[in-house]
């Protein structure tokens, strides 16, 4: 069991100093001192005060993870936790804003409209995808952009929008106290509670991956579409699923910040979340547990980079390490499986060179 | 039986006359009597105004480049989703290069690092073969975030924002003699129709900068090395059946490393126009999507380069009419379902039912559109080539003819 937490890490771990060396020579061709940037990032970084702000971002990132892990047991690239995210925190605020409920069932309410609309937006793409046999990876792309087009024209103030006093960015109606979600205060900043739902949703994941007869049925498909199917697998159904359900959680993407930092979903709210979900789940080996920690990484860099820029150097340095990683760990994962290969095709030929011997012999 | 054969004799002579080497004159024709019809009953003269024409030629060489590009690289068996970063790489080269060495060196160096990037996708997904739409997203972020850091690192700062690139030297235009100023003078007499397609003409004849007429030579030269040249088979076998090919003596790796090394030198060429001729500075966020729709392009243009032209010439009019004019957007809907009109027609004539009955029906839906909407919001206009692309794999999708293995890893000895 040791030995394979520790095989598991190592590609990762690999994949992360690949690219801390690459950085490296990059911060040495800007001229100043890389160990001195690194120190000045972990200090600022491992604050406090900011570890709070990186662990909300976190849980935003966490569920953007699950969502794209829960595509990959399914082989399924869904690069539209993006439009997802934001049809699911959109929808969120906009029905929260606009009933009243007692607290409880007012932040339920909005956590089901934010799931079912990611969920449905995802399903665009799974119809497409079991239907029409359209590569859901093209169909995604193109439905983030749409998804984006419609919220910025539903977001005009003649529709849902407001724009609030002193203001430069339309947002939707304020969601009332009883649907927001408490905070925990924590070195004078405040940790989303939602951070719970989070957990809750890394454990639901763990425990239909590997306790249910679903969770068995997904894997299957992902591993071999025929074979599922010639199971009795429906396997075109359990694609279909499979992609509504990440999106769903995809969808849950902004409901932290929504309930308990803004209040109003806006256009303020960031892009970018499909491919740092991908980047996570790939960096975390699907696994929920690794998803988190490669959550923290990326919030974490996130968080501490602007602080080289009053060194001289651009923060966006961040963006490319990202990058890297995630191609060194592809790479790593690639070169493993392909060396795997080799050595099972190495031991299956000396079986059969032995027992070509042992005939001869006889 | 009798029937059968009724149904096929009697449509033919409607289907002789519209099959035959008249037809795309006759397609033209029609599209363009419509716009000359419309633009004369709601007095939104733009559509078909010179300064239209020639801002539809500006907006689609940045896209014809990107759709260039994902053709070379998927009609060679990998589908290349970093076409984005790509011309992020062009623009950024291209005016920094520009900026120091002028603007013809930008674009060499635009052309060169756009090679290197498109090479680096080669190496990712052929040598190593790792998942092509990994490879590519993350081309895009690495090309974004490198982009800002040289940004901050070079640019000067402009009031503290190094976002914006110093401007570059602008590139030489020239307008065609001759023919120029004779459709200039057709344009301004106001006939019907005969004007319009005059305007049309005198628009993309008229301030050509040298780089469109180069860029746009790329185009015939993509269809002759596609369909004429040894190595256009080579790269068509190696996106329809690389293991075929590869028994028939033909080094897939090596077509796929020379096909998608052009196409981000395309891609990153389209981005060198937007920093170099649409404007002449290089900003952050300048290629907006541009790669993405470039990839829809190839779609759209059903991995044909003649497509990929209709597709870019048409996602550029939308894009030149959303900056020019609204009303001109409300005068395309009523072409639009006119057109739609005109088909259900030639359905009628042609006695193929259920076509007719399907553009009758987006015949009536878009002028109803058209009578109960004031303006089309900007953000659809906006998104109608993604809109469209969707339309097209979801409805046509029978029809195209995608590389057959496009977007499949390959490994050499493998099945």
């Amino acid at each position: 069991m040791k030995s394979k937490i520790f095989w598991g890490a190592v590609a990762p771990v690999a994949a992360i100093l690949n690219s801390l060396v690459l950085v490296y020579l990059i911060l040495k061709l800007r001229g100043v001192d890389p160990i001195e940037m690194f120190k000045l990032m972990a200090s600022y970084g491992f604050d406090p005060r900011n570890l709070v702000s990186e662990l909300n971002q976190t849980v935003a990132y966490y569920m953007a993870g699950v969502a794209a892990a829960i595509g990959f047991k399914m082989l399924l690239f869904n690069i539209g936790i993006d439009g997802q995210y934001r049809m699911g925190a959109f929808f969120g605020g906009v029905v929260g804003a606009a009933v009243s409920l007692p607290p409880i069932l007012h932040v339920l309410l909005i956590v089901v409209t934010s799931m079912l609309a990611g969920g449905l937006w995802a399903a665009i793409a799974g119809y497409l995808k079991v239907r029409r046999g359209v590569s859901e990876v093209i169909s995604n792309i193109m439905l983030n952009f749409i998804a984006a087009a419609i919220i910025a024209f539903l977001l005009s103030p003649s529709l849902l929008g407001v724009l609030p006093e002193g203001s430069q960015t339309l947002q939707t109606r304020e969601i009332p106290t009883s649907g927001r979600m408490p905070t925990i205060k924590a070195f004078d900043s405040e940790i989303y509670s939602f951070l719970f739902v989070a957990i809750a949703v890394g454990v639901a994941y763990w425990v239909m991956l590997n306790k249910t007869v679903f969770g068995f049925n997904l894997k299957a498909t992902g591993l071999s579409f025929r074979a599922a199917r010639a199971s009795g697998v429906n396997a075109p159904r359990m694609i279909f699923i499979t992609t509504v359900l990440s999106g769903a959680i995809a969808g849950l993407v902004g409901i932290g910040t929504l309930l308990s930092d803004t209040h109003s979903y806006s256009m303020a709210f960031p892009a970018g979340y499909a491919f740092t979900g991908l980047s996570l789940a790939l960096l975390g080996r699907n696994h929920p547990v690794g998803i988190f920690f490669a959550a923290f990484l990326w919030s974490f860099l996130e968080r501490s980079a602007p602080v080289l820029e009053f060194e001289g150097v651009p923060p966006e340095i961040v963006i490319v390490m990202q990058g890297t990683i995630v191609l060194s760990i592809v790479v790593a994962y690639e070169v493993v499986a392909r060396i795997n290969l080799r050595q099972q095709q190495r031991a299956v030929g000396s079986v059969a060179a032995e027992s070509s011997t042992t005939k001869e012999a006889n | 039986m009798s029937k059968k054969v009724e149904s096929l004799e009697s449509p033919s002579k409607v289907k002789k006359f519209v099959k035959s080497p008249a037809r795309i004159t006759l397609v033209i024709a029609t599209v363009f009597f419509v716009i000359a019809l419309v633009e004369s009953i709601t007095g939104a003269v733009d559509i078909s105004s010179p300064g239209t024409s020639g801002a539809t030629l500006r907006f689609a060489i940045p896209l014809l480049m990107a759709g260039l590009g994902g053709l070379w690289a998927e009609r060679a068996g990998v589908i290349n989703i970093g076409l984005e970063g790509m011309m992020i790489v062009g623009t950024w080269t291209a005016a920094w290069f520009g900026y120091l060495h002028g603007p013809y060196v930008g674009l060499l160096a635009a052309a060169v690092f756009g090679l290197l990037s498109g090479l680096f996708h080669a190496i990712l997904t052929v040598k190593i073969g790792i998942d092509q739409a990994v490879s590519g997203l993350a081309i895009n972020l690495i090309a974004a975030g490198a982009a800002r850091y040289l940004s901050g690192i070079f640019f000067p700062p402009v009031g503290g924002d190094r976002t914006v690139s110093p401007p570059v030297e602008t590139l030489p235009t020239f307008t065609i003699p001759m023919i120029a100023p004779f459709f200039k003078s057709i344009d301004e007499k106001e006939i019907f129709l005969i004007s319009n397609i005059s305007g049309l003409i005198y628009g993309v004849t008229t301030e050509l900068s040298v780089v469109t007429v180069g860029l746009l030579l790329l185009l015939p030269l993509t269809s002759w090395v596609l369909w004429r040249s040894k190595f256009g088979l080579r790269m068509r076998f190696s996106g329809e059946n690389p293991m075929a090919a590869e028994s028939l003596g033909i080094n897939v790796y090596r077509t796929r490393y020379i096909a998608i090394s052009i196409s981000g030198m395309f891609a990153s060429l389209g981005g060198a126009y937007l920093a170099l001729v649409a404007s002449s500075v290089y900003r952050e966020g300048q290629t907006a999507g541009r790669g993405f729709i470039g990839l829809a392009t190839v779609i759209f243009g059903n991995w044909r380069p003649s497509g990929v032209f209709a597709g870019s010439i048409l996602f550029g009019f939308t894009d030149a009419l959303r900056v020019r004019q609204n009303e001109s957007v409300m005068a395309i809907l009523l072409a639009a379902a006119m057109i739609a009109g005109l088909l259900s027609l030639y359905y009628a004539l042609s006695r193929r039912w259920k076509p007719m009955a399907i553009s009758g029906v987006i015949a009536l839906a878009i002028f109803w559109l058209n009578r109960e909407v004031e303006t089309i919001p900007q953000e659809f206009v906006t998104v109608f080539p993604n809109f469209a692309t969707l339309i097209v794999l979801t409805f046509l999708a029978q029809r195209l003819t995608p590389p057959a293995m496009a977007g499949m890893p390959y490994r050499r000895g493998s099945e």
